[in-house]
């Protein structure tokens, strides 16, 4: 039995854990490339503001994006909701209202790390102490979903909890694609040009993925084929198609679920159907704002159905075991 | 410097560890060594370790005029409070007379009213009863009882009799704190469990859900429980949490629910809709169905009433019960007892005056100064005046409060109230300390070993509300060994 109500807090506790985590690794290894940059790079900090997507309202408060701003901005500015310390709280939030199912241990760790942020948060300022902070914040988060994973009962709650951490995995593969790949892909600037492994190298970082792809794709860094992997690859976790793939494991084992079943198998062949050596030479914002709409898609129709507890009028999805079949 | 009881002084209050001429009472020995053996950074580290334990665990209370954060830690004090097990046998068996005969008076009173019709109750005080519902008359719930968890307030007195000094029959709250303290304690004194044999109170989730099944209208093995939380504003939301997850049932809020065509309460849920059989409310009545009470009562669930009058879910404790949760009513007790059950009370009421009968108004009126003033129908130690504590303006406010409306006005001597040695700023001081036990009722009865001891951590401080300034400590109830 499980209630609208607490499905909609799982899954929304999930995705606050996992956005917190990325931001702390956008964060973390950004910081790692600076020190790798010349002086003379154009790169700051401003590429984690678009990642972020919190652009207009970062310049409504700040001039400029430097470290101070983006890095305040980022982690404890109440002017921006999705900020690494409302999100904490957001997470607590919904933890808090929904503690009758979730198992004890993840309760104290999450109120440990909500403490944690807010005791340290001013070491994020200096860039000596911000690896220790987001270190430990995604050391945290990984705990967080180590005892869910291995206390939890994995039952229908723990699909919400999947599905949440999921969509926002995807999410935000996608942004990073987005914005590094503006940044990298068509300029051949050849001063540039040595620099340009590294970040590549520092997107796969910021997924935490550069050594699996080492170990799956056997060719050196690569923009196309980097792109190839954080978009189309079955097994790495934070590969969009990963991450649908998850989501529909999950939507299998959950009742009424042909209308977010719909929504996912429109996103799962847009990604995968994309021919990527013609996306690095083109369209690629467009095609990843196509995903991020998709996945848009996926968190609505899971909201009608589970959320709001939308009834279904079987007639609109009559030719839905055709469209499953040739997905 | 560790703790030295020669400083210790219990100033004319009864002390439940140590006697008056300074020696331990029966239980309290080995503690009191153990404490003595203790430097100031031992107790320093264990009150740490209990307040991280605290802060961890999330063991929190809300108050609603705290602006910010509305969690705050529930203040606890490491020194246990000790009962022997002889003491606790009788306090044991006196509640459940009382709350026997409480429930008993409760269903009389939604039913024939024969306490009235034989002039043991008066019939004035119920038509002044702000917690009667004319809505429950009639209505029959399983096994005749309405307050199926009632949390009564002890106090010890000066010579160390212990009064029973109010039912709570509405939403007590309260025991999840008296199980986390154990918890507490268990983490923070592993090694003095070796040495004392102390009673479990773990049992209590498993009771209450056990007692709670017990009510379901419809025969079946897994009947679905809810708890039904006023959200996450309210003081003791915490607690309401707890429960559920110690239980392993749905905490629901009014949102959740609703009444269907066929007059059953349903929650929603991811696979539609589901049934629901026994109700534990901790809303109150006046906020539990907008057709029937307040109309703009968001907490509540429209139609519950009707699900409820018509036998289709149980709800606990039954809409009406406060009806006996009321310090005038509360007067009656001891001849509810000798009516219902024709028993003598094992356990003592406070002498209570109460203020619609004219010679006791008198009386009260004469005495301000040494009494304690309360309204009839306010818990959280709310609306209440401390005669001795209070100015003459106070005095003379309550004065006109009572001629006013004297049938919401009760009063009682000031007790006393029994010390306990506290931890305050690494000394040992006494603090006035009061006890809430729990007793669950519905095919039988059970009573929790011991209770929520609550703890004035202000110095000479009476009240023991969360919201005022009180903390908690452990009880235990110990075997004496045949003292």
């Amino acid at each position: 039995m499980l209630l609208s109500s607490v499905a909609e807090r799982v899954y929304w506790f999930a995705r606050y854990v996992e956005r917190v985590e990325n931001t702390a690794r956008l964060i973390l290894v950004n910081n790692h490339l600076l020190l790798d940059m010349p002086r003379a790079s154009a790169l700051g900090w401003e590429p984690i503001v678009s990642i972020t997507g919190i652009a207009e309202k970062f310049y409504q408060y700040h001039k400029q994006a430097s470290e101070r701003n983006v890095m305040r901005f980022l982690v404890m500015d109440a002017n921006n909701e999705g900020c690494m310390l409302q999100s904490l709280a957001g997470a607590r939030e919904n933890l808090r209202t929904s503690r009758a199912i979730f198992p004890r241990a993840v309760w104290e760790t999450l109120n440990d790390l909500n403490s944690f942020a807010i005791e340290n948060k001013a070491k994020v300022l200096t860039r000596r102490e911000r690896y220790q902070f987001m270190q430990h914040v995604i050391d945290s988060c990984h705990l967080i979903s180590g005892k869910l994973s291995a206390s939890m009962s994995h039952d229908q709650i723990y699909e919400f909890v999947r599905m949440g951490r999921n969509i926002e995995r995807a999410d935000m593969t996608s942004r990073v694609i987005d914005v590094r790949a503006e940044n990298l892909l068509p300029k051949h600037d050849e001063e540039m040009k040595p620099f340009s492994d590294i970040q590549w190298k520092s997107v796969l970082d910021s997924l935490a993925g550069y050594q699996m792809y080492r170990r799956y794709v056997h060719v050196r860094v690569r923009g196309d084929e980097v792109l190839r992997y954080l978009l189309q690859d079955a097994y790495f976790p934070r590969a969009i198609n990963h991450c649908l793939d998850q989501l529909e494991q999950c939507l299998r084992n959950l009742p009424r679920n042909e209308a977010p079943q719909y929504a996912l198998v429109r996103a799962q062949r847009l990604v995968r159907n994309a021919k990527v050596e013609k996306l690095v030479h083109g369209p690629l914002h467009d095609f990843i704002n196509d995903v991020q709409l998709a996945l848009i898609d996926i968190n609505s129709e899971l909201t009608a159905t589970y959320f709001e507890g939308k009834e279904i009028s079987p007639a609109v999805y009559y030719d839905l075991p055709h469209q499953l079949a040739s997905a | 410097m560790a703790i030295s009881w020669n400083d210790y002084s219990t100033e004319g209050a009864f002390d439940e560890l140590i006697g008056p001429s300074g020696r331990a009472r029966a239980g309290a020995g080995k503690i009191m060594q153990y404490l003595r053996g203790l430097n100031d950074t031992d107790l320093r580290e264990r009150r740490e370790a209990a307040e991280l334990a605290m802060r961890v665990m999330g063991i929190t209370f809300t108050v609603y005029s705290h602006e910010g954060g509305i969690d705050r830690v529930w203040p606890f004090d490491i020194i246990p409070r000790i009962i022997s097990a002889r003491e606790w046998q009788t306090t044991d068996e006196g509640l459940q007379q009382r709350v026997q005969a409480l429930n008993m008076f409760i269903a009389d009173v939604y039913g024939d009213q024969r306490i009235i019709k034989d002039k043991v109750f008066p019939e004035e005080v119920l038509a002044q009863s702000v917690n009667f519902r004319e809505q429950c008359m009639g209505v029959k719930p399983a096994f005749g009882v309405w307050a199926h968890i009632c949390g009564s307030d002890l106090v010890r007195d000066a010579d160390g009799t212990l009064y029973v000094l109010e039912d709570n029959l509405r939403v007590p709250s309260g025991v999840s704190y008296m199980l986390e303290n154990r918890f507490v304690m268990k983490r923070v004194f592993p090694e003095l469990f070796e040495d004392y044999s102390i009673l479990p109170v773990d049992g209590y989730s498993t009771r209450l859900f056990d007692m709670l099944a017990s009510l379901s209208p419809r025969p079946a093995d897994f009947p679905t429980i809810v708890v039904l939380t006023p959200g996450i504003y309210n003081s003791a939301y915490f607690e309401h949490s707890y429960l559920a997850q110690q239980m392993g049932v749905e905490l629901v809020a009014g949102s959740d629910l609703f009444v269907g065509d066929d007059d059953c309460v349903y929650m929603r849920t991811i696979n539609g809709r589901a049934q629901v059989d026994v109700i534990y409310r901790r809303v109150d009545d006046l906020f539990l169905d907008p057709e029937v009470f307040n109309p703009e009562s968001v907490l509540g669930v429209p139609g519950i009433m009707r699900a409820w009058r018509k036998g289709n879910v149980a709800i606990a404790n039954a809409p009406g019960a406060g009806v006996a949760d009321d310090k005038v009513v509360y007067a009656y007790v001891p001849q509810m007892i000798r009516y219902y059950l024709d028993q003598d009370p094992i356990l003592q009421n406070v002498p209570t005056y109460l203020c619609v009968d004219e010679a006791q108004r008198a009386y009260v009126l004469a005495n301000l100064d040494s009494l304690v003033v309360k309204p009839a129908n306010e818990s959280g130690g709310y609306g209440m005046m401390v005669g001795p504590a209070a100015t003459k303006k106070t005095r003379s406010e309550f004065a006109r409060l009572i001629k006013k409306d004297p049938r919401n006005y009760i009063a009682q001597p000031t007790l006393s109230l029994s010390t306990a040695p506290t931890l305050c700023d690494g000394h040992v001081e006494p603090r006035h300390i009061d006890l809430r036990p729990f007793i669950l009722s519905a095919d039988n009865r059970h009573v929790t070993r011991g209770g929520l001891t609550r703890v004035a951590l202000k110095k000479g401080s009476l009240v023991v509300n969360s919201s005022q300034g009180g903390g908690s400590k452990d009880t235990w109830i110990v075997e004496t060994g045949g003292h």
